[in-house]
């Protein structure tokens, strides 16, 4: 045999069996991971579609009686979009900037390792006491009445950190060449940050805000303390109680007939379109903005 | 346009470490002069202090004069940023902005520094894409991303940017030595060309280019691992390459060096 000679060897069969072992290791955990993300899903496709119509996406719960068929979301729709965007609105901005000074300006200095440290405990802080802190702040020290805004503020401080990092890690990623290239035409560091920097990163900061959305979205508890509940239209999330599809989900979990259950099946299978609806704008905005697509 | 250079007594640090020590030159305009010496001597340090490209690098300064023509470019109310736009710069890798058409990316200079008409753009970055060669190759496809060109296309691509901005100097950190000989052979007759309107600099570790296109070569060398770099002599081409006035220069010159 020539593997005498060379020292070239077939693969021994203990590192067959290896690799064999491990493969299937890598597998079932995969299987694992995607049961409980698939029957989610199916249940509530399943449950959802009963009372998935019409009636469900335009009215609301007003003059439904507590054993009545019928009855929508439409007031819960209106206050999630209305509480995500201008959660969205407060956080975003804030994040983005708070990640361009810890990326471009910070520079590993004190400032920014404090910021860093408190990024961090504001990712760990449980949903409930964001609202707990806006419920003790603006409701109950100013005397603010619950609002869609009330919940959009609890909504935000969810939103910031996670914005804060995925910006930082988009931003890291930007290839240092590409400022010296800019710095060196001339152009000042506050036009390389806007007009390079950020429009390179930019896919992967509109991901990063998408999962942030997707995140607070769902989230019931800080939204019980702020916004209230209402089974009516409230337009305006300045004043008011208004509702949310978490909330709705959670009301109409609670109740005893049937009828409310479906109602609530429906809430989630709205509220996870919801979700996806903006992921995919998101992806579209990202595909309409990246040079790929004229190459 | 082209300018002349004046550096006396320049120290580099960063931080607390000296990269290059007491460096005194002048660099002629309407010349190519070229930087060699082995890894680490400096040259490159040395370059960017030519543009403050330097002091980008947090923790770096430098201590010493630059002199463009009579103006002090370290003086105390100059901005580093307009020093930037007299000195222009190719880097050692092609860096086209990703993001940006190949039209988008020579005009970018411009366009990020103040207001063109379209129709200017449009002069310029035809005169300048002509001006690096590159117009026959890209006049077809002006909106394409830069990225999809080749290695040696996008370093054309991002010589063009850098005279679109029409700097007084253009300096070359090893523009070459991630290109192929052909694309290299390309860059050359470039540089070549373009000394008839700037003052160029170029680093380069290749020793035949530098005796292909520099008028003056200066050699840098350092005592040792840790010491600063600085400059061993400085003089015609012809005269580094044939008739060295150190033994240091000679040595690395023929290889001999260690």
């Amino acid at each position: 045999m020539t593997t005498v000679q060379t020292g070239i060897q077939p693969i021994s069969t203990s590192r067959r069996v290896k690799d064999r072992v491990v493969q299937a290791l890598v597998y079932l955990a995969f299987a694992i991971a995607v049961v409980p993300l698939l029957s989610v899903l199916w249940l509530v496709v399943k449950n959802g579609l009963a009372r998935f119509d019409l009636e469900f996406l335009t009215h609301s719960m007003r003059n439904i009686g507590a054993r009545d068929a019928g009855g929508g979301a439409y007031h819960a729709i209106i206050g999630t979009l209305e509480q995500v965007l201008l959660a969205s609105l407060i956080a975003v901005p804030i994040g983005l900037l708070t990640a361009v000074y810890l990326v471009e300006y910070g520079a590993g200095g004190r400032l920014a390792r404090w910021i860093s440290f408190f990024v961090d405990v504001m990712t760990g802080v449980p949903s409930v006491v964001s609202g707990l802190f806006v419920l003790a702040f603006w409701v109950l020290a100013l005397g603010m009445p619950f609002s869609g805004f009330a919940g959009a503020m609890a909504l935000s401080i969810l939103m910031m950190p996670v914005v804060v990092r995925s910006a930082e890690e988009m931003l890291r990623l930007v290839p240092n060449d590409l400022r010296e290239a800019s710095y060196a035409l001339g152009v000042p560091k506050w036009r390389t940050i806007v007009k390079v920097v950020l429009p390179t990163a930019f896919t992967g900061i509109v991901t990063g805000v998408m999962l942030a959305v997707a995140r607070v979205a769902g989230e019931t508890a800080p939204l019980l303390l702020t916004v209230f509940f209402t089974d009516s239209i409230n337009n305006d999330p300045f004043s008011g109680p208004q509702m949310g599809l978490p909330l709705y989900v959670f009301d109409q979990a609670g109740r005893p007939t049937d009828t409310a259950i479906d109602r609530a099946w429906t809430g989630a299978l709205t509220l996870i379109l919801i979700v996806m609806l903006l992921n995919l704008v998101a992806r579209l905005i990202a595909w309409w903005r990246s040079p790929a697509k004229r190459g | 346009m082209a300018k002349q250079i004046e550096v006396a007594g320049l120290d580099a640090y960063y931080g607390a470490h000296k990269a290059i020590e007491d460096i005194t030159m002048t660099i002629e305009p309407r010349t190519v002069t070229a930087f060699i010496g082995p890894s680490g001597c400096g040259k490159s340090t040395f370059l960017r202090t030519l543009n403050r490209m330097h002091e980008v690098v947090p923790g770096a300064r430098v201590e010493g004069k630059v002199r463009l023509e009579d103006q002090d470019l370290y003086g105390p109310d100059v901005d580093p940023v307009s020093v930037r736009r007299t000195i222009g710069m190719v880097f050692q890798r092609p860096n086209p902005f990703p993001t940006m058409s190949i039209y988008d990316n020579v005009a970018a200079g411009l366009r990020l520094n103040g207001r063109f008409s379209r129709s200017e753009l449009d002069g310029i970055v035809e005169s300048s894409l002509k001006g690096a060669n590159l117009w026959n190759e890209v006049k077809d496809r002006l909106n394409k991303p830069g990225s999809g060109l080749s290695g040696g296309q996008q370093q054309r691509l991002c010589i063009a940017r850098a005279i679109a901005v029409r700097p007084q100097v253009l300096l070359m950190d090893e523009p070459c030595s991630a290109l192929d000989p052909i694309s290299t052979l390309a860059i050359e007759d470039l540089i070549s060309s373009l000394k008839q309107d700037y003052t160029i600099v170029i680093v380069t570790h290749n020793m035949q280019q530098a005796a292909r296109v520099s008028d003056k070569t200066a050699f840098f060398n350092l005592a040792g691992q840790g010491q600063p770099g600085k400059l061993i002599e400085m003089d015609d081409t012809s005269r580094i390459f044939t008739n060295p006035g150190q033994k240091a220069t000679e040595d690395y010159i023929t290889g001999r060096f260690g």
